[in-house]
């Protein structure tokens, strides 16, 4: 089947010798770790600004996704990547990035050189620097967006690629960016994050919040530019990033994020000072963005050709169809056209896995079916961006063989996990086989859909890579002299209604836990008031009689 | 021991950095904000080039409007990963106008030389074993770059508009 | 905590390879590595270890608790269990699926 290459950003010569001249240099720093020129001390902060880790068993390798975009050809690649350096598969992060589990650090540099023959990279996937940016998985297909944001996000990408000045940051910098007012990015949970927004005067701008994380010390962000007008955006970006650069906590890695130091100015005095330096950047120009280059990179991203006088009316292909429609179909701006999310949850699978092959056979589906894009989630699913409302029953029949076609997109099964004490270094416990066991629990297909929205997000340690702050029920993993145990946090939400989950109380044990989940989940079916969903619910009743139910029956 | 590499080749160090408790001598210093501070009036009346070594928490707004009475700024690496001076740097050359010699001192690596140009350091303390050769190297690995800085260098959205 | 048996571990630098401390080399699997009956065994080795680190043929070494009964070393932490087997979900990857090389 012919590849084709759907309407996403395409390097020019500069992003092309850009990235393979950045690939050499990366090649150049393995080559001296191994002959000792550079110690393991002076390695680790260069080799995780390019994406590699040394985890619990191997070398780990994060490949930038930019926003989340991937073309079938790209696809093609991760999957060839999978089958010659690792053992077959690939993992999908809730940074919309993918990584490996078991490279060699040998094999990097041919690794990178493959990845830039398609234009990737894995420049700035760790480290203390500005990572790679992250958007709405909906992006230029979504109903209900003001915006596309990836240009933006493309104009963010190359801004911080090697910015000289923020590569030594106090701690890592995630930012994101989304055109729709229904936050599909976990925006608030950002240490920047830009939303595309339109004025009373009708003109769109961004707002810009800033200070939101995760970790042992989890804060929602701040509005920190109520309307920052589209060619002032970089300028104010580099005005944050050099507050925070000056000014953040370099003496506890714990205290050392742009949260820390928002909550510790407060958001009138951070604001203060990013307006003087904005002011100053502004006056230099700069940086300033003219409309012309955002145009110049928005054509990249122009809609594809839609066929018009399609039927806008959803296929009838029976009940299994008909559920799935319900939960991994989207509406999209175009008639006749929808949003297909295939969620990598199938009950007993590693959330967000695929095989080779299985990235292979979406690669086909991308090129049959989607204008050859298909986009990362947060979530750690994959979609389908432009699908014509007729194809969706041939997709779903081709999803089935793939074990990939389980209509639960946010459903209790639909569940995010960090790799947990599985494969990471930091790990306090595991977290894969935890989210596999209640997403078998919770199988049936009724029950799930009876249950309706319930997003639950485990993370093995609290760095929170697994998001469970942001869970309408989140499960965080701890370790008591060396067993694994495991807390309940109720009422987060990582949406346009962001809160940070409140602790249950005392940790369940690995054979606890499930139990304690489900115990929970009749609380709410019992409690629940005309379609409210699990997270209103808690809401309005509380934590107690959650508790009181957890705990029920449970061994002191 | 270190050399001191300045406008691409090695040079002669015209200057002393002398502690804080050494008497001052004779012709060109570099010495301590907290010395300098203490000691402005006479420093500044000498008739010699005066340099001041900076702490990576110490912002060169402290210097006030006497910045470009110094000949030089040694912005100082504790430990290469505290990425601080790279924005005192940026600020010496485009907030304060700073047109002296910007000299890292401290822990940098050979990887951070190519962003330190840019942000406007002028002069490296390098290790005995460092080579001109290199210097160049590390400048030339990476042809294009995204974004402005103080080193005036052309944007890869300049180039792409020619 | 009298005589805390350990172990010493490591990953070899070019492949990332878990290793464990035998004598003053290395082997691939738990079972086949030292077990330090003491607390200055355990540190003895780990020291040689690290002065070893400049020959830039492993990194990150560090010690262990380990229980002894009937001749097999099992870790007190889940953690160092893992890092010995491979993980728990995909049984068919690591040094439980016989993925090592001596």
């Amino acid at each position: 089947m012919s590849e084709i290459a759907p309407n996403m950003y395409r390097y020019d010569e500069f992003d092309a010798r850009f990235v393979a001249e950045r690939t050499e240099q990366f090649a150049g720093q393995v080559e001296r770790r191994l002959t000792g020129e550079l110690t393991e001390d002076q390695f680790k902060p260069l080799r995780l600004m390019n994406g590699l880790y040394l985890q619990l068993h191997a070398y780990m390798l994060r490949v930038a996704v930019p926003y989340g975009t991937l073309s079938s050809k790209q696809v093609r690649k991760l999957a060839h990547i999978a089958r010659t350096y690792d053992k077959d598969f690939g993992h999908l992060t809730t940074r919309q990035n993918i990584q490996y589990n078991w490279i060699k650090l040998v094999d990097v540099p041919a690794i990178l050189r493959e990845l830039a023959s398609v234009e990737m990279h894995a420049i700035q996937t760790s480290g203390n620097c500005i990572r790679n940016v992250t958007a709405d998985q909906f992006a230029g297909a979504a109903a209900d967006e003001i915006e596309d944001p990836r240009p933006l996000a493309e104009i963010v990408r190359q801004w911080s690629s090697l910015h000289p000045e923020f590569l030594f940051l106090p701690r890592k910098f995630k930012i994101a960016v989304s055109g729709s007012p229904n936050d599909r990015a976990a925006l608030a949970y950002h240490d920047m994050a830009v939303e595309i927004v339109r004025n009373a005067q009708g003109r769109t701008g961004y707002k810009v919040l800033v200070g939101g994380g995760m970790g042992r010390t989890p804060y929602i962000a701040q509005v920190i530019g109520d309307f920052v007008e589209k060619d002032d955006i970089l300028a104010f970006m580099e005005a944050v990033m050099r507050v925070y650069n000056e000014q953040g906590r370099r003496d506890n890695m714990y205290k050392a994020r742009i949260k820390i130091l928002t909550n510790a100015l407060g958001i009138e005095e951070m604001r203060r000072q990013v307006n003087i330096e904005f002011a100053e950047i502004k006056q230099a120009g700069t940086l300033q963005l003219p409309k012309e280059e955002l145009d110049r990179i928005t054509a990249y991203f122009a809609p594809p050709a839609f066929e018009t006088g399609l039927s806008d009316t959803m296929p009838d292909a029976g009940p299994a169809f008909a559920n799935w429609v319900r939960t991994n179909v989207t509406a999209h701006k175009a008639k006749g056209y929808a949003i297909a999310t295939i969620t990598l949850k199938t009950p007993g699978q590693v959330p967000g896995d695929a095989t080779s092959d299985q990235m292979d056979i979406i690669a086909g589906l991308m090129d049959e079916f989607s204008v050859g894009e298909v986009r990362v989630t947060h979530e750690q699913n994959l979609v389908l961006p432009h699908v014509r409302k007729k194809d969706l029953p041939a997709i779903f029949a081709k999803l089935r063989e793939l074990d990939f076609a389980s209509p639960n997109a946010g459903l209790i099964t639909d569940i995010i996990a960090c790799p947990g004490l599985d494969y990471c270094d930091l790990a306090n416990a595991r977290s894969i086989p935890i989210a596999q066991k209640i997403a078998r629990t919770f199988e049936d297909l009724d029950r799930q859909h009876q249950i309706g929205e319930l997003k639950i997000k485990i993370s093995g340690c609290i760095n929170a890579c697994g998001h469970h702050h942001a869970g309408h029920i989140g499960i965080l993993g701890v370790d008591k002299k060396g067993v694994e145990f495991y807390q309940l946090l109720l009422g987060g939400s990582g949406a346009e209604d962001a809160s940070i989950g409140t602790i249950m109380g005392p940790g369940f044990t690995e054979h606890e836990i499930t139990g304690a989940v489900e115990r929970v989940v009749e609380v709410y079916l019992a409690q629940r008031k005309d379609g409210e969903r699990f997270l209103d619910t808690y809401r309005r009743i509380g934590m107690e009689k959650f508790k009181a139910a957890a705990y029920e029956t449970v061994a002191a | 021991m270190t050399k001191l590499l300045k406008s691409g080749a090695f040079a002669a160090d015209a200057f002393n950095t002398i502690a804080d408790d050494t008497a001052l001598p004779e012709g060109a210093v570099i010495v301590s904000l907290a010395r300098f501070e203490k000691e402005r009036e006479t420093l500044l009346a000498r008739n010699t080039p005066i340099g001041v070594r900076l702490k990576s928490d110490e912002n060169p707004t402290r210097l006030g409007a006497d910045v470009n009475r110094l000949s030089l700024v040694a912005l100082e690496f504790p430990k290469f990963r505290d990425g601080r001076a790279f924005s005192w740097a940026r600020m010496l050359r485009t907030r304060l106008g700073f047109k002296g010699e910007i000299r890292a001192v401290g822990d940098f690596l050979f990887d951070q030389l190519s962003y330190q140009h840019r942000v406007g350091f002028d002069a490296w303390e390098v290790p005995d074993h460092f080579t001109v050769e290199m210097f160049n190297t590390a400048l030339a690995e990476m042809t294009d770059v995204y974004q402005p800085a103080a080193d005036g260098k052309k944007t890869i959205r300049q180039l792409r508009a020619r | 905590m009298a005589n805390t048996l350990q172990m010493l571990t490591a990953n070899r630098l070019k492949s990332g390879d878990v290793l464990y401390r035998k004598g003053s080399g290395w082997v691939p699997l738990l079972a086949d590595g030292e077990v330090y009956p003491d607390a200055a065994a355990a540190d003895a080795a780990l020291a040689a270890a690290q002065a070893e680190l400049p020959r830039n043929e492993f990194v990150a070494p560090y010690l262990f608790e380990v229980r002894q009964a009937n001749g097999v070393i099992v870790p007190v932490k889940e953690r160092e269990v893992i890092r010995a087997a491979g993980p728990t979900v995909h049984p068919h990857t690591g040094k439980q699926a016989g993925q090592y090389h001596v």
